[in-house]
């Protein structure tokens, strides 16, 4: 005999910020009673796509400890004058354009704190939109403030500001082949350029959800993953910088 | 990092979407599979062509013509990098791993299909510049496939080191990337799309291979991805990264103050986990199958996963071994060596864990289990040689010489690729849906493991008898001569073995359409691969998820109707 008990799903969404109800779990084992694998559930993606995050945040940490590893190996090797024949310690520190480099971390802190701001409203609009679901509804006068673009500006300004710095850098007389101090803080600064112009080209990703008109919850995760990664790649500046400030 | 849409989709239809620019692991896993197989046997051909030159220096072979000195190293090295990156490392790990491990752990498919394409075609395009390095002027690059600096780092210093060397190292760093997004995959999938009831301990240890083997490219490709962008600085930027002071063909370089051994640190640091990289799967196709064709349970299970884990985790810390000739202190050089040597103790417990399994089983000497077996003997014979080169002192003496490729070919070589042959036979049928012929596969069998072994078995007293490795021609040089004789011995056995190859290809391709068609079970192995259609459909269950209850190994079982449990039957007291 069937009963006839019918059920509504019914949202709980999490709204406090205060308790961290929007992180899910990070790892599950194979008997937590998680939903099946594979299926669309948004936070089943959103979990996987943190742990996939976490995952590729491991090799760019280890290019950067090799790099740094030839850094701190190079500057303890001696090397032959051919001119007395004899060994000489050659590494001559490069002047770092300082000022730029603490102006372009301002503002790549900023854009951090921007891109956080975007993360946090996306988070609150998944939240409501059940509530905005139910007809008759509206959440009246919520302004959606633009914090991705904002950010997306941030971190080409701090592009050109890192461009900038090593046209001042090449005014100076230091290229990328002038000595193995100079090609290290061309290395090292290129090398996160790169790495963050890849969180830009996810952020315009982003973007086109909304212009190809995705679900919410597509663009949520999107923006989450880049968010991490551009906390990280503003972390491994700070690193970079100290590290070229105070071991050269 | 775009997160994907899972497999809610249909199965594709048009032939580009379905076989080319496929999202479908088990498409994928196949591309990796054929262009492996396409790499092994350009690998085998240039080997052949280094042999034939070895001891008849003089031939001119059709085509190619006399074999000069700097081409005898152009396909040394291509020799080498196409069979460890395009063959031990794509095959085992983005063949047979591609395929299996979804299915293996109860997934519809990988965590992120988009990036699993994107894997696949990075590499194919990696190979593709490989393979170009032939074709440009000057020819492939002449620094074998550890590239060491300066020779690789110069664009004077030899006809391939020119635009070949470039496009090596163009190549290398594709494929480094290709292998970092193949390895995110695999972690991602094995840590968040088990199955219920699929919990760690209860995945077979073919999974647990690819895993820890993920790992291992995780963090030792990103290591010769650095490498490769400092070299190619090196090489067109004008840095000194690698390049110390000096001179080339009597001119100053115009370089300054690099160091060639800093290459080696890198290379290195990434090129001993490499050597895992090839050889875990190998173990864990080899205890699959051990346990399979014993009607055993594997022996120790647990013993298995935490030596595979300590073995990758010891790959890391022993990347000095393999330049106790480069200067080191005498002290660093004891550490490097008492950790390697440490390697030992695990893959001791591996070899006394699968004799345990053989031991009282119920042997079914199938081909599958006879290449597992040829794994695990090639295992030992290869591996028994690597304490000695551990020891700074005897490395001394047979560094550089024909111990190294006797020692490195019998393990990561040719023990890497009976695990590639176990699998392929066992698998075969669940992937293409018929059985392989049973008569070639044994006389494919005999000709690989007694081929092998005379091949590099000699090759040892070659080493110890001081002749070095990677000369062209050493025909002229006398205390030399007397090696002849063990020289063509060689080259001799490299023919048949390489005949006994084309067996294989001529199975394989007869059975894919005239074998005999395969049941779901046809090893009646208890894996969740085996619960499915054959071949498995889009979604590899057909709509639904398996819920597992059981161990990957339960064989001959007490109380059971059958003398096996498969990982899905509820039916068992499952006491463990």
């Amino acid at each position: 005999m069937a009963s006839f008990t019918p059920t509504i799903p019914v949202h709980r969404p999490a709204t406090s910020r205060g308790n961290r109800a929007d992180l899910p779990p990070v790892i599950g084992g194979g008997d937590d009673g998680r939903p099946d694998p594979g299926s669309p559930d948004y936070r089943a993606r959103l979990r996987r796509a943190r742990l996939g995050l976490a995952v590729a945040l491991t090799p760019i940490l280890m290019l950067f400890v090799s790099f740094t590893s030839a850094y701190i190996v190079r500057q303890g090797l001696p090397s032959l004058d051919p001119n007395t024949n004899k060994v000489v310690h050659d590494w001559t520190p490069t002047p770092l354009p300082t000022v730029l480099f603490l102006i372009n971390t301002g503002v790549l802190l900023l854009s951090s704190v921007t891109i956080e701001l975007a993360r946090r409203q996306l988070i609150r609009r998944v939240a409501l939109q059940p509530v905005e679901s139910i007809p008759g509804v509206t959440l009246g006068n919520e302004k959606e403030f633009p914090w991705l673009g904002v950010t997306v500006v941030l971190g080409l300004g701090f592009l050109t500001g890192q461009w900038l710095a090593w046209r001042e850098l090449a005014a100076r007389g230091f290229f990328v082949a002038t000595g193995p101090s100079s090609s290290f803080v061309y290395l090292l600064t290129g090398g996160h350029a790169v790495h963050l112009l890849g969180g830009i080209l996810a952020l315009l990703v982003a973007g086109s959800t909304v212009i190809l008109r995705r679900p919410l919850e597509s663009r949520r995760i999107v923006v989450d993953v880049t968010a991490w990664y551009w906390h990280f790649m503003a972390l491994l500046w700070i690193y970079i910088l100290a590290l070229l400030e105070f071991a050269h | 990092m775009v997160a994907q849409e899972s497999h809610g989709h249909a199965a594709p239809q048009g032939f580009i979407r379905k076989y080319v620019f496929s999202l479908d692991h088990k498409v994928i896993g196949l591309q990796y599979y054929f262009l492996a197989l396409t790499a092994v046997f350009v690998g085998m051909f240039l080997s052949l062509l280094m042999r034939i030159h070895l001891v008849w220096p003089g031939v001119s072979l059709p085509l190619l013509g006399e074999i000069k000195p700097e081409t005898y190293l152009s396909l040394l090295t291509m020799h080498g990098t196409i069979m460890v990156f395009f063959v031990l490392t794509t095959a085992p790990q983005g063949g047979f791993g591609n395929y299996f491990l979804p299915i293996q752990i109860g997934a519809p498919d990988m965590a992120f299909p988009v990036l699993n394409m994107l894997s696949f075609w990075t590499t194919f395009i990696a190979y593709l510049v490989m393979l170009s390095a032939f074709f440009v002027v000057g020819g492939a690059p002449l620094h074998g496939w550890t590239g060491y600096a300066p020779l690789s780092a110069l664009q004077s210093a030899g006809p391939g080191e020119g635009l070949g060397a470039d496009l090596w190292i163009i190549s290398i760093a594709l494929f480094c990337v290709a292998s970092l997004m193949g390895a995110l995959n695999f972690i991602t999938t094995t840590l968040d799309m088990r199955a219920k009831g699929m919990t760690m301990m209860r995945m077979p240890l073919t999974c647990w291979s690819w895993f820890i083997t993920a790992i291992l490219g995780l963090l030792a490709f990103g290591v010769l991805l650095s490498a490769g962008i400092l070299l190619l600085m090196d090489r067109n930027l004008g840095t000194s990264f690698f390049l110390p002071i000096g001179t080339i063909n009597g001119q100053l370089t115009g370089h300054k103050g690099g160091s060639p051994l800093l290459w080696q640190h890198l290379f290195w640091f990434f090129g001993h986990p490499e050597v895992y990289i090839a050889i875990l799967p190998g173990m864990g196709v080899a205890s699959q199958l051990l346990s399979t064709f014993s009607r055993k349970p594997i022996f120790g299970y647990k013993a298995m996963v935490y030596a595979m884990l300590s073995i990758g985790l010891l790959g890391f810390m022993v990347w000095g071994h393999h330049m106790f000739m480069s200067g080191m202190s005498p002290y660093t050089a004891f550490a490097f060596s008492v950790m390697t040597m440490a390697i030992g103790v695990p893959s001791a417990i591996k070899t006394f864990n699968w004799l345990g399994t053989l031991w009282g089983g119920r042997i079914r000497f199938s081909s599958p289990m006879l290449f597992a077996i040829g794994f695990v003997s090639l295992f030992v014979s290869g591996g028994l040689s690597g304490p000695f080169l551990a020891q700074p002192v005897l490395d001394i003496q047979l560094h550089d010489t024909y111990f190294v490729p006797a020692h490195f070919h019998l393990i990561m070589g040719v023990a890497a690729i009976f695990g590639i042959f176990a699998a392929t036979y066992y698998w075969f049928p669940k992937m293409f849906g018929r059985m392989l012929n049973e008569g070639l596969a044994r006389w494919h069998f005999w000709f690989s493991f007694i081929g092998t072994y005379a091949i590099f078995m000699p090759m040892h007293y070659l080493g110890m008898a001081g002749h070095p490795r990677r000369y062209s021609q050493l025909t002229e040089v006398a205390y030399l001569r007397p090696l002849m004789p063990l020289q063509k011995f060689i080259t001799y056995a490299a023919f048949v073995t390489i005949a006994g190859q084309l067996i294989f290809l001529f199975n394989f391709f007869w059975s894919l359409r005239n074998g005999k068609k395969a049941t779901d079970n046809p090893w009646e192995a208890t894996t969740l691969e085996w619960t499915t259609a054959t071949p498995p459909p889009h979604d590899n269950f057909g709509g639904h998820t398996p819920v597992v209850h059981n161990g990957p190994y339960e064989y001959a079982v007490p109380g059971a109707p059958r003398d096996y449990v498969m990982q899905t039957d509820p039916a068992t007291v499952a006491a463990h």
